[in-house]
């Protein structure tokens, strides 16, 4: 006689194929108390050490240029930069989409990866949004300046006037303005909001009766009640939502500066995601940039630990491809097209002209530095990080240069090629933008806690709750 | 804002008579301490601590926040207001004749309407979040308390109304005590 056969139950998957995978590093490895966190997480604001001189110093220096070539352009005229017919955009459109792109970084951090449950953005959303603040200041100075008559600039917003003249709305410099303008307001807003509870410990935290007053200010008279909780966190998400499109819109209608143009190079569908994606990609850059120095000055390692290295340097890796991608797309749809202005740009003027040093460059930045990132070994070294990052930073300028140059001094009337050659004063707005942003972040770290306090306690006792598992922690 | 849409808990923006206040070392703790409190029948509690406790929110009943829907109509009121500044300008106040292009041109009025729909509700977002909780406010009965700065740092805090019903008299100062807090204190009203 036989048994009965025993009922059949799926097969249970073992712990160590769940998916996705758990990390390999812990978010957070912070054993002290957290009166010692918040001792850690504040240090800067009780006094900073001769790097942070130092690098003020020359931050100044190059903020001094920054004014001076800045006050030049005005006085003189945009006379004083290499730009002419043909070439009418070159350095200082080239900034700004390199400085509005960094930003892009800082919003995806703090706003998708808020909505997508990434906790480990807790530790670094503070300075990536504070990045994005500081690029878009620089960003929307370059637009404003290559205006020719910047004092003017206000003629671009729809205000009564007794000239009877309103804005353009079929142009994309009106876009551009509302774009830009409306995502250096929600930033500050939303980086603000998530601020306001880490000033208020700032503020109890002062030795001083004069800081605490002036923290006190910033704080609007926070205390951490759970009514203030809640309604903090709905707000939080709400931001974090509306800024989440910003992300993909900014850079879509600044690359419609572009693409609404005929200009072979410029005319084409595929800009909007291609700008998206090499805005978030630059910024990564940027952001890694920041990060690797402020946590070797404060000895950070606990709180950015391997886990973020390796998560950022991942997410560097995806922007790669996708640009990868888009390069090889732009470069198909050329040479599908048939047309011959697209397929000389594209296979002619780019990689063999005069420029053709610099599309090499790039194209070494750009695609082939980050494949780096395939082995672990990389992703977790702060060496390579910083060096790939600095690269690619490198690469994502030249693109937009090549970009703008390579279409404009080559374009349909072969008697009007002219090549582009930037002046001195186009340099010292380049580095001097430079200088202005490491000043702003420098003074940031030294005086507004840059990393999201209450945000990493919390994580840290949802952890603790949660035998230190990352997979599984509650949504935020 | 009216007091129904707040619920019935003690709201720390609206402390007319007072309150007792107890400080905890530990969340564990301190949790423990308000759901014991609630299961006692208080319903005028609210807490101050360095960071969201999401067990707290589930033992302290509340009614829907009133930003998502303050959001919602403010995005779509940014958004009218956008498409509208620029049909009037372009359509209405000074039609620009380009090319023989349309003077009400929806396609490219897109742009400018979603950035005002996005403008209006971020702001919304931001400044009903601060209205709500009536901020800026400099002062605070709790910050009368000598060492509540604690609370932004590493302590818990429960405060409870003292016109609570369930606590008349000396009632709650004891209740808090049962609790083995760190220390029990009295908290002027703010008039």
């Amino acid at each position: 006689m036989m048994a009965a056969p025993a009922r059949l139950e799926p097969p249970r998957p073992p712990e160590d194929t769940a998916f996705p995978p758990p990390p390999e590093w812990d978010v957070l490895q912070f054993d002290g108390s957290d009166r010692a966190l918040t001792d850690t997480l504040l240090a800067p604001l009780r006094g900073v050490g001769r790097t942070w001189w130092t690098l003020f110093v020359l931050s100044a220096l190059g903020t001094l240029l920054f004014a001076f070539t800045i006050t030049y352009t005005i006085a003189k005229g945009i006379g004083t930069w290499g730009n002419n017919i043909p070439v009418a955009w070159a350095f200082a459109i080239t900034n700004f989409v390199w400085w509005i792109g960094i930003g892009h970084a800082g919003t995806f951090i703090s706003a998708f990866l808020l909505l997508l449950n990434q906790h480990w953005r807790a530790s670094i959303n503070r300075v990536a949004e504070a990045m994005t603040i500081f690029a878009l200041m620089n960003a929307g100075l370059f637009p404003i300046l290559h205006l020719g008559r910047p004092w003017f600039f206000y003629w671009l917003i729809p205000y009564p006037a007794t000239m009877g003249v309103w804005p353009n709305f079929k142009s994309a410099l009106p876009w551009d303005i509302a774009a830009v303008t409306t995502y250096l307001t929600v930033s500050i807003l939303f980086w603000y909001a998530g601020l306001v509870p880490d000033l208020a410990t700032a503020r109890d935290h002062a030795a001083s009766t004069f800081r605490r007053r002036v923290y006190g200010i910033f704080a609007l008279g926070w205390r951490g009640s759970n009514t203030a909780w809640r309604q903090h966190r709905i707000a939080m998400v709400l931001l974090a939502g509306l800024a989440t499109p910003l992300v993909v819109s900014v850079h879509s209608v600044v690359s419609l500066d572009f693409s609404i143009a005929q200009l072979p190079g410029w005319h084409s569908t595929i800009f909007p995601p291609y700008f998206v994606v090499g805005a978030i990609y630059s910024g990564f850059a940027m952001v890694l940039l920041l990060i690797l120095p402020l946590r070797w000055a404060y000895g950070l390692e606990h709180i950015i630990t391997k886990r973020h290295l390796d998560a950022m340097a991942k997410l560097t890796l995806v922007m790669a491809l996708l640009l990868t991608y888009a390069y090889v797309v732009e470069l198909f749809v050329s040479w599908y097209s048939q047309d011959p202005s697209e397929r000389f740009t594209y296979f002619v003027e780019r990689p063999r002209g005069a420029y053709a040093v610099f599309y090499w460059i790039m194209i070494t930045c750009n695609v082939i530095v980050p494949q780096i990132f395939w082995w672990k070994r990389f992703r977790t070294s702060v060496g390579v990080l910083f060096a790939a990052g600095a690269a690619i930073l490198i690469g994502m300028w030249l693109e937009r240069f090549i970009i703008i140059v390579t279409s404009l001094d080559r374009s349909f009337l072969a008697s009007s090629w002219h090549l582009y050659r930037p002046t001195w004063v186009d340099f010292g707005l380049l580095f001097g933008s430079l200088g202005q942003f490491g000043l702003l972040f420098l003074l940031f770290v030294r005086f507004v806690p840059f990393v999201a306090i209450s945000e990493v306690k919390r994580l840290r006792h949802d952890l603790k709750a949660n035998d230190g598992r990352e997979l599984g922690l509650p949504h935020a | 804002m009216t007091d129904a849409s707040w619920g019935c808990r003690m709201r720390d923006t609206r402390w007319p008579s007072g309150a007792y206040a107890a400080e905890f070392s530990s969340e564990r703790h301190f949790a423990g301490a308000v759901a014991i409190l609630r299961g006692q029948g208080y319903s005028k509690i609210e807490t101050y601590t360095p960071y969201p406790v999401p067990r707290i929110e589930a033992v302290l009943p509340e009614s829907p926040s009133v930003l998502p829907p303050l959001v919602l109509l403010a995005g779509f009121a940014g958004g009218l207001i956008g498409y509208w500044i620029q049909w009037y300008t372009n359509a209405v106040s000074y039609p620009l004749n380009i090319g023989g292009r349309p003077a009400h041109a929806a396609p490219a009025f897109f742009i400018p309407t979603f950035e005002g729909t996005i403008l209006a509700a971020a702001t919304a977002a931001f400044v009903g979040l601060f209205a709500l909780l009536r901020l800026p406010q400099p002062w605070h009965p709790m910050f009368e308390i000598n060492g509540f700065e604690r609370a932004s740092i590493d302590r818990f805090w429960i405060a409870v109304d003292a016109t609570d019903a369930r606590g008349s008299g000396d009632l709650t100062p004891r209740a808090l005590e049962a609790l083995k807090p760190l220390r029990v204190v009295r908290v002027p009203g703010s008039a």
